[in-house]
């Protein structure tokens, strides 16, 4: 095989044969899990911090890269799962292996109510429900006092037993923080992974042909709605988990964490990593909770850097950044052959 | 076979169909002509349910599917390409037509088998058969035009249609794409046993296929008929003077 049509093939047909790479998944995977050993308190912060947002920007980017859809709304659902967690775990004394899976189906169910309105409009009439819909999420957050705790949310949410952990060889000198951090990203691996299966079925593949051309895939059979519906519910729960993992992360849950704003930060998470790669939004999270802390250690004008940054890439690189290293790595492969 | 009968549908006072009424037998090829604006796709966007009638009905082999969402139509044995080009741009050539063999097969309901395993054959054989094998790993929106148009025929040929709307199939196409495409058109309904109908608007092409021909003008059928009926039909000399149907 020539390095022509192995250039060519790869980006199609077989993606099993001689698809020999480095794997990057394992090594960030292992990376990451070292860092409360290497790195400091504030590392494992950090890396917690990108951990759980890279779960919410990846199931963003179901909607928005696999099946078209520009959600404005997709904190409703990582709030709702924080409170489910929340609630359950601080209220009732739920132990987090239940609580956890709750979070999820709890904000799925709320996806499927709001996404079967939504899915009736297109485009921008439906970004803007979804706003409406987080909207309500966060007035009922912000004011049903007997819940959710109303503007003073919930704080000291219990971390869940994880003294297991200590015997664990190696472990035993972790703090409750670090062992978090570990269950958290082995949870995060777990729901990246199922995703990843998601996307690569058959159902993910009807997914990218309702975000290429909706009309067509209703002549070639696909209801249409349904399965955006599906996409969103299944986006809405693990948004969910993430939630659950970031209320305990922050320990308390507070009507903060569904306000609109976020639902941008998540977009630009997205957006920066790069849409079309199933990578693309956890790199654009760990990006942005990098420069977010690099940023502010120099001038406190950091909307207006980060502006800058996604300015030039939206022009520069509108692949994101995956988009733009895949660009440089096409671009070093012509020239050697050359 | 596919009836039509007393198909109309306005648009805000403008009668854009009226009353049209057409009978398709089995295996028949059918042309529907007319001038720009006669109603042609809008006839068959009723007749595919993305437009609803406002009266009148469609029959597909005695039953009535008329209003039935589009994805229905579908799976009742529908299929359909469009005159603008309607592919997937994004996905490679393979998975455009794998994706329709998914649909198709019903598996867009599962989550966890890997879809590039599913239909490999299928989709190759069916590459093969509208002229695009060697093309899999292309992205389909950088394919040629005429290319696309292919691709879309099998779209819709994935699906196993009992009955096939083309909506100008050689729409843009130079005269050896064309060329082309006729033939592929005729094999294909031949090899499959399929009921044609399709628009067009180079009569070269109509004479050159169509068994059965019906004249649309200003959302009316001014005749139907054999090619050569309507070849001589003086109504259809009138609306069609000049555009060079005498010499087909």
């Amino acid at each position: 095989m020539t390095a022509e049509t192995a250039g060519t093939t790869a980006a199609a047909l077989p993606r099993r044969a001689g698809y020999r790479r480095i794997p990057w998944t394992l090594i960030v995977f292992l990376v990451m899990a070292t860092v409360p050993w290497l790195g400091s308190r504030y590392d494992t912060f950090l890396a917690a911090q990108i951990t759980i947002d890279a779960l919410f920007a990846v199931s963003l980017n179901l909607l928005l890269g696999t099946t078209g859809l520009i959600s404005f709304g997709h904190v409703a659902y990582f709030g709702v799962g924080a409170y489910v967690c929340g609630i359950l775990m601080k209220t009732y004394g739920v132990p987090f292996i239940l609580a956890f899976p709750a979070a999820g189906l709890g904000a799925a169910l709320f996806a499927l109510i709001s996404g079967y309105f939504c899915v009736r409009l297109i485009k921008l009439y439906f970004a803007m429900l979804t706003l409406a819909f987080s909207q309500i999420a966060w007035a009922i957050a912000y004011k049903w006092n007997a819940v959710t705790g109303g503007d003073q949310g919930l704080p000291e949410i219990p971390y869940p037993h994880l003294d297991w952990m200590l015997s664990i060889p190696g472990c035993a000198d972790l703090s409750i923080g670090a062992r978090f951090y570990l269950l958290s990203l082995v949870l995060v691996a777990i729901s990246l992974a199922v995703i990843h299966r998601i996307i690569r079925s058959p159902f993910g593949r009807v997914l990218t042909t309702i975000r290429d051309n909706p009309e067509r895939a209703a002549f070639l059979g696909v209801n249409v709605r349904l399965y955006q519906l599906a996409s969103f519910v299944v986006a809405g729960g693990f948004a969910g988990l993430a939630g659950a993992l970031y209320g305990l992360f922050s320990r308390g849950v507070f009507a903060d964490y569904v306000f609109w704003s976020k639902s941008a930060e998540v977009i630009i998470m997205a957006i920066l990593g790069g849409v079309g790669y199933f990578w693309g939004p956890s790199v654009g999270a760990a990006a942005l909770v990098w420069l977010n802390q690099a940023i502010t250690d120099y001038t406190q004008y950091w909307s207006f850097v980060l502006g800058a940054i996604l300015l030039v890439l939206l022009f520069g690189f509108p692949g994101g950044i995956v988009g733009g290293i895949d660009l440089l790595w096409q671009r070093v492969k012509r020239f050697r052959r050359a | 076979m596919l009836e039509v009968s007393g198909l109309s549908k306005s648009f805000g006072g403008f009668r854009a169909v009226s009353g049209v009424s057409i009978t398709v037998e089995t295996r028949q090829i059918a042309a529907v002509i007319g001038p720009n604006g006669a109603g042609k796709s809008t006839l068959f966007n009723l007749i595919t349910g993305h437009l609803r009638p406002d009266s009148g009905s469609v029959r597909l082999d005695g039953r009535d599917i008329t209003g039935a969402p589009p994805h229905r139509i579908c799976r009742m044995g529908i299929g359909r390409s469009f005159q603008r080009t309607n592919i997937f741009p994004q996905l490679t050539v393979f998975e455009n037509l794998q994706a329709a063999f998914l649909v198709h097969h019903r598996r867009g309901r599962n989550f966890w088998l890997r879809s590039e395993e599913l239909y490999r054959d299928d989709t190759a054989a069916l590459l093969a058969s509208i002229g695009l094998a060697g093309e899999e790993a292309t992205v389909a929106g950088t394919l040629s035009y005429g290319n696309q148009k292919q691709l879309e025929l099998g779209l819709a040929l994935a699906s196993d249609p009992a009955v096939l709307l083309l909506d100008e199939p050689t729409a843009g196409m130079s005269a050896t794409e064309t060329h082309e495409t006729i033939r592929l058109l005729e094999r294909i309904a031949a090899e499959r046993a399929l009921t044609l109908l399709f628009t067009e608007h180079d009569m070269e092409v109509v004479f050159s296929i169509a068994q059965k021909i019906a004249v649309l003008h200003q959302g009316h059928i001014i005749a139907e008929g054999t090619p050569a009926e309507v070849r001589n039909d003086p109504e259809v000399r009138r609306v069609y003077l000049g555009h060079g149907l005498t010499h087909a």
